[in-house]
């Protein structure tokens, strides 16, 4: 059992920024649920069920605006079409994950797709482990929206500012990336797509124009070290 | 609302987030030895990483519409990301990189710093 409980303080150290990002993002959620008039059990239903940072808060804002069922259901796949292209680099790294696999899929937001991604390194990340970090993850939404749906609209403690630490998250994951690939060309097509995203397209499809971009630029790299003839 | 309508909601909310989540393990489950899905496998994750930090910089637009034009928080993000870099470069700490970056940041937008 000591290895176990290593594995898990081990996830719980890796989660701890995330853990900084979702509980005031999920407070946040709980907070504006409240406020339109969910009842609490709805919005911690919510991050149990859909668990989906950007998707929740598009969610609360259709229900407050009396959205229909197919119009929620559009809205929300389009949003979240961004997590296709993860799926896509990821169907290997979960074959084998057995009854794992449906909550690996289920729980791969933006920040645990990061920390999957990046810490995989030399097979050092088994499933159980991907699983533990994934847990984790869902468990500081769900513990962050139940502060939310508690605090109600009164915030007891100064915490502004304390979001940056997904920001943080992310940037340095994309070093150990850097690190880890010594390779210049998903950067540049990151940076063309994400700065040509910002220009081009309005706030909500930003992220899917540009990860959509990136992915269709690596079909053509692909394509030209096919026909190049590089192995 | 009542309880049957907000139930179905979520509910529908629940099944499109998971439909975007599972398609490409469905809908590709016999390709994941494919050389195209190999070299994804390799190269979106990294880019998709140099996305999400722009992304949550989004607001730092110092020429939107041709003129300085920065947001409230805009600078300390940008200061609070250098300390990040400076300090993972330094130590490769990952936690107190984050942990630097995220109290520099929270200190400059509490005090009401910015340059």
């Amino acid at each position: 059992m000591l290895h176990n409980d290593n594995a898990w303080r081990q996830a719980g150290v890796t989660t701890l920024p995330v853990m900084f990002g979702y509980l005031p993002l999920g407070a946040a959620f709980g907070i504006l649920a409240i406020e339109v008039g969910i009842p609490a059990w709805g919005a911690v239903l919510m991050s149990l069920l859909i668990y989906a940072g950007a998707g929740q808060f598009l969610a609360v804002a259709l229900l407050a605006g009396g959205a229909g069922l197919v119009e929620v259901a559009v809205a929300t796949l389009m949003l979240n079409s961004r997590h296709l292209f993860y799926g896509l680099s990821l169907l290997r790294r979960f074959q084998g994950a057995g009854w794992r696999k449906p909550y690996l899929i289920f729980a791969l937001t933006d920040e645990t797709y990061s920390l999957l991604t990046t810490h995989t390194g030399d097979g050092g990340l088994d499933h159980a482990q991907a699983f533990r970090i994934s847990l984790l993850n869902q468990l500081w939404w769900v513990l962050g929206s139940i502060l939310g749906v508690l605090i109600g609209t009164t915030l007891a403690f100064d915490s502004r500012g304390i979001e940056f630490a997904l920001t943080a998250l992310f940037i340095v994951l994309t070093l150990e990336q850097a690190r880890r690939l010594r390779q210049w060309l998903p950067f540049v097509i990151a940076l063309a797509t994400g700065f040509g995203a910002i220009l081009l397209l309005p706030e909500r499809h930003l992220l899917l124009g540009a990860i959509g971009a990136a992915s269709l630029m690596l079909l053509a790299d692909y394509r030209l070290r096919q026909a190049g003839g590089a192995s | 609302m009542n309880v049957l309508d907000l139930l179905g909601f979520i509910a529908v909310c629940a099944a499109a987030t998971f439909a975007t989540r599972v398609l490409p393990f469905v809908a590709l489950a016999r390709q994941a030895e494919h050389p195209l899905i190999l070299h994804l496998g390799r190269y979106l994750p990294p880019a998709v990483m140099m996305i999400l930090v722009l992304y949550a910089l989004r607001d730092f637009r110092p020429l939107a519409d041709g003129r300085l034009n920065i947001a409230a928080d805009g600078w300390p993000m940008i200061i609070a990301s250098l300390v990040v870099v400076s300090l993972h470069l330094w130590q490769r700490n990952a936690l107190l990189s984050i942990i630097g970056g995220t109290g520099a940041y929270m200190a400059m937008v509490q005090l009401g710093w910015t340059p």
